[in-house]
């Protein structure tokens, strides 16, 4: 048990490291494009272009997450 | 040699360079003050796990993943990779979080060999242990990086020969200097792999949902390979908005000389 957890820990340090935001935000906008796909309303450059736009914006909004004012 | 190999040697070079600092700081400071017998014996014990990893982890990539799955998959994570250290660097830059600080990591090291008592029989299991997590640990990133650039342009030697290159260097001027590799601009390289790194993962990820239309084909961006320069520009960018916006202005008051900025929550 102990040695699964550890195994566990060490994927889980390994590819989410000390922001699960960023690893979110990613999937997340993955997820979007794959619906937009799945619409079938772009072609190939209309969906490249909105994946591309899709993962600025949720990296910049978790971004703004980490830096917001803390409240007192 | 084209520009697309030499741009895949100077990738994973500069990447593996940066992970080879920090783990060569690690081994040094286990050398020095425990056992050089025990730090190297950790080292190579990793560099050979390393090596059977990247094995059957490139063997397995390569001949059952179909290409938009891998696209998919190993741009995903090279996304997430890149992302979090382009969040660091733009942290770092912005001064909401502590530079990178290898004379730092050094002293730590040595604060925890030293209080971690002495050791009997032939082998320092401290040293051992240490050294091993710290090669293993930097070391699977460099092994995913080549695994992914490598399998995505069809180059795995180009890309090994960059990250071997790497190697060579930064061993070289470790054992010339016998000191910590402080005075790398540790941050400035690890920004520019985070904006390598976001740029080809995002290229490669949405390329990669393809996978799940019919046909399996990977989905085709204007320009094709050329648009990456364009996202490496429009990552710049964006981080160079995010430097300008975030940075907080100079502290008027004296600063103690071991004071280090705030960290921001993790």
């Amino acid at each position: 048990m102990r040695f699964l957890k550890a195994f566990g820990q060490f994927w889980y340090d390994f590819i989410i490291g000390d922001d699960w935001k960023i690893a979110v935000a990613v999937v997340l906008s993955l997820v979007v494009l794959f619906a937009a796909m799945t619409a079938g309303v772009f072609g190939d450059t209309g969906l490249t272009l909105l994946g591309g736009a899709l993962i600025v914006v949720a990296f910049s909004i978790s971004l703004a997450i980490d830096v917001r004012p803390k409240k007192r | 040699m084209d520009a697309a190999t030499w741009g895949l040697i100077v990738a994973t070079f500069v990447a593996c360079f940066v992970e080879m600092v920090e783990a060569t700081t690690i081994v040094m400071a286990m050398g020095y003050t425990r056992s050089w017998k025990s730090a190297l014996v950790g080292t190579f014990a990793a560099l050979g796990a390393l090596a059977v990893v990247t094995l059957a982890a490139g063997y397995a990539l390569a001949n059952w993943l179909p290409e938009s799955a891998l696209q998919l998959a190993i741009g995903g994570l090279l996304l997430i990779f890149g992302l979090q250290w382009l969040r660091k660097a733009i942290l770092r830059s912005s001064g909401r979080k502590a530079v990178h600080d290898e004379d730092a990591i050094y002293r730590e090291e040595v604060e925890a060999a030293k209080a971690a008592g002495e050791s009997k029989g032939g082998l320092d299991l401290f040293a051992f242990m240490v050294s091993f997590k710290g090669v293993f640990l930097e070391g699977m990133e460099v092994v995913f990086i080549v695994l992914t650039f490598g399998l995505n342009a069809d180059n795995i030697p180009g890309a090994s020969l960059g990250a071997a290159a790497a190697v060579v260097i930064v061993l070289g001027i470790a054992i010339a200097l016998r000191r910590p590799l402080s005075m790398i601009n540790e941050n400035l390289l690890k920004y520019g792999v985070g904006l390598l790194l976001a740029s080809f993962g995002t290229y490669w990820a949405v390329e990669g949902i393809g996978i799940f239309r019919d046909g399996r084909e990977s989905l085709d961006w204007p320009g094709h390979d050329l648009m990456i320069l364009v996202l490496i520009a429009a990552w710049l960018l964006l981080s160079r908005i995010f430097v300008a916006v975030l940075r907080k202005p100079a502290v008027p008051a004296p600063v103690l000389a071991g004071d280090i900025p705030v960290e921001v929550k993790k």
